[in-house]
């Protein structure tokens, strides 16, 4: 494995996007940097600014208005990025799948890397996903 | 030649891992303080490698080359800081006339990379930070001179920081004086604020204006800064050992002496940036124009008296 990749799965600061999720997946987000769960010995820290992350977490439903901006936030991650698609909605829409506001799940908008299904998820579940990131990705090259 | 090697071993090398060091002690006693276990030792440098790695993206808008420079600028003042503190510390006689003030204003320099490189980026944020900055730097920058002053007048008014070092091994450090003691506390908090850690991270301000003047920066500019400030986190409590704790020595016990120094330093700057919350910059400009400077100055009369 390449020192780049190696270095970036020991440090992967992640970023947290919501794409008008109900906030309940954002809460359990934050949930694994408090103490009991601290992510940050896994070296793993919350950027405030899209330019400084690795990660993407996505969370939410992609409706209509906050796809162009969730483009436009992928676009601007410096490369080699990931994605992480957090909660049922991200995954499949999930109760919002007939709504007329979210036309696709998100995979079908940008590449996403691990799924981590739940409504909302438990930090455990989160963690595990990433665990599971860090798996495949550095086992695939 | 032997500059050279100062430049790079001591000035670069020594210092950006001790400075990785002490940045890594900083989260873990942080992590510690949150009863949180924290990142394993090598992280800050894992952070800095990976980010080395990364694609640097040149905002469109941003003036280019400035933006890159900046970084490069600063970080190459605190080596040249640190070369030139090491060599002091390790051989007091070795300084020049006036190497107190080409610290003080070397060590002034990542501040006004930080404001250049955040007004280059064109990002309203990065502005904003910046300006706040600046009115951090002029805040703390006069009572932080004028408490840098009184070892300089304990020592009989030499600029020269190898003489404030001999000085302090004759007649005991100058911080076992009154006037040391207040002038020292002044220069912590001004460290506080050049470190802009908490509760002077106004121009940061995550939570706010996301990391403010660094907002637009990434890749290897952004490790740059990184480092800066990990080294920073070492130059700055070293140059307070010189003129406070009397300098250090690498014979015998001395060494153990010179490293608590700097460890309880350090402890004192994460302790401050754990139990306080930020300020606003207007408070910190009335915070250091007004008490902190009063605190200094009377440091500085009572030099003059010999206290
Ligand atoms: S997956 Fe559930 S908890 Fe998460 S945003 Fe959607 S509805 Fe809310």
């Amino acid at each position: 494995m390449s020192m780049k990749l190696k270095a970036l799965l020991k440090s992967p600061w992640v970023f947290h996007l919501s794409t008008g999720s109900c906030n309940n997946c954002d809460i359990e987000v934050l949930d694994c940097l408090t103490p009991r769960f601290d992510i940050e010995r896994f070296g793993m820290l919350l950027a405030g600014s899209i330019k400084h992350a690795d990660v993407l977490l996505v969370t939410g439903s992609c409706n209509r208005m906050s796809v162009e901006r969730m483009k436009r936030m992928y676009e601007q991650v410096p490369r080699p990025c990931l994605v992480v698609a957090i909660g049922e909605c991200a995954l499949s829409r999930g109760m919002f799948i007939h709504s007329y506001n979210c036309p696709v799940p998100l995979d079908q908008i940008i590449p996403v890397d691990v799924y981590i299904p739940g409504c909302p998820p438990k930090p455990e579940a989160i963690i595990a996903g990433v665990v599971k990131l860090i798996e495949k990705v550095g086992s695939k090259t | 030649m032997i500059y050279l090697f100062y430049l790079l071993v001591y000035g670069f090398l020594l210092t950006a891992a001790l400075g990785l060091f002490a940045s890594w002690v900083d989260r873990k006693v942080t992590a510690r303080v949150q009863y949180r276990i924290g990142p394993p030792l090598l992280q800050p440098l894992i952070d800095i490698v990976k980010l080395m790695g990364k694609e640097t993206l040149i905002p469109r808008g941003a003036s280019r080359n400035t933006f890159l420079l900046s970084p490069v600028a600063g970080l190459s003042s605190v080596i040249l800081a640190s070369a030139l503190l090491w060599v002091v510390g390790l051989r007091p006689g070795d300084g020049f006339l006036g190497d107190w003030i080409v610290a003080i204003y070397l060590l002034t320099i990542p501040s006004i990379s930080i404001i250049v490189g955040g007004f280059a980026s064109g990002n309203p944020l990065a502005s904003l930070g910046s300006s706040r900055e600046m009115k951090l730097v002029l805040a703390y920058e006069l009572p932080f001179v004028l408490a840098a002053l009184v070892p300089v007048i304990r020592a009989g008014l030499i600029l020269r920081l190898g003489d404030i070092v001999v000085a302090q091994q004759i007649a005991g450090a100058t911080a076992t004086s009154l006037s040391g003691i207040i002038a020292l506390i002044v220069a912590i908090l001004c460290v506080q604020a050049k470190l802009a850690l908490v509760p002077f991270d106004i121009p940061e301000a995550e939570t706010e204006i996301i990391h403010g003047p660094l907002v637009d920066y990434s890749g290897s500019s952004l490790a740059l800064y990184r480092l800066m400030k990990n080294m920073l986190l070492f130059t700055l409590p070293f140059f307070l050992v010189i003129l406070y704790l009397g300098g250090i020595r690498l014979t015998g016990i001395h060494i153990l002496w010179s490293v608590l120094k700097y460890l309880v330093l350090v402890a004192i700057i994460t302790v401050i940036r754990n139990t306080n919350p930020r300020v606003r910059i207007d408070q910190a400009l009335r915070f250091f124009w007004g008490p902190v400077t009063i605190l200094s100055v009377i440091a500085v009369v009572l030099a003059v008296l010999g206290l």
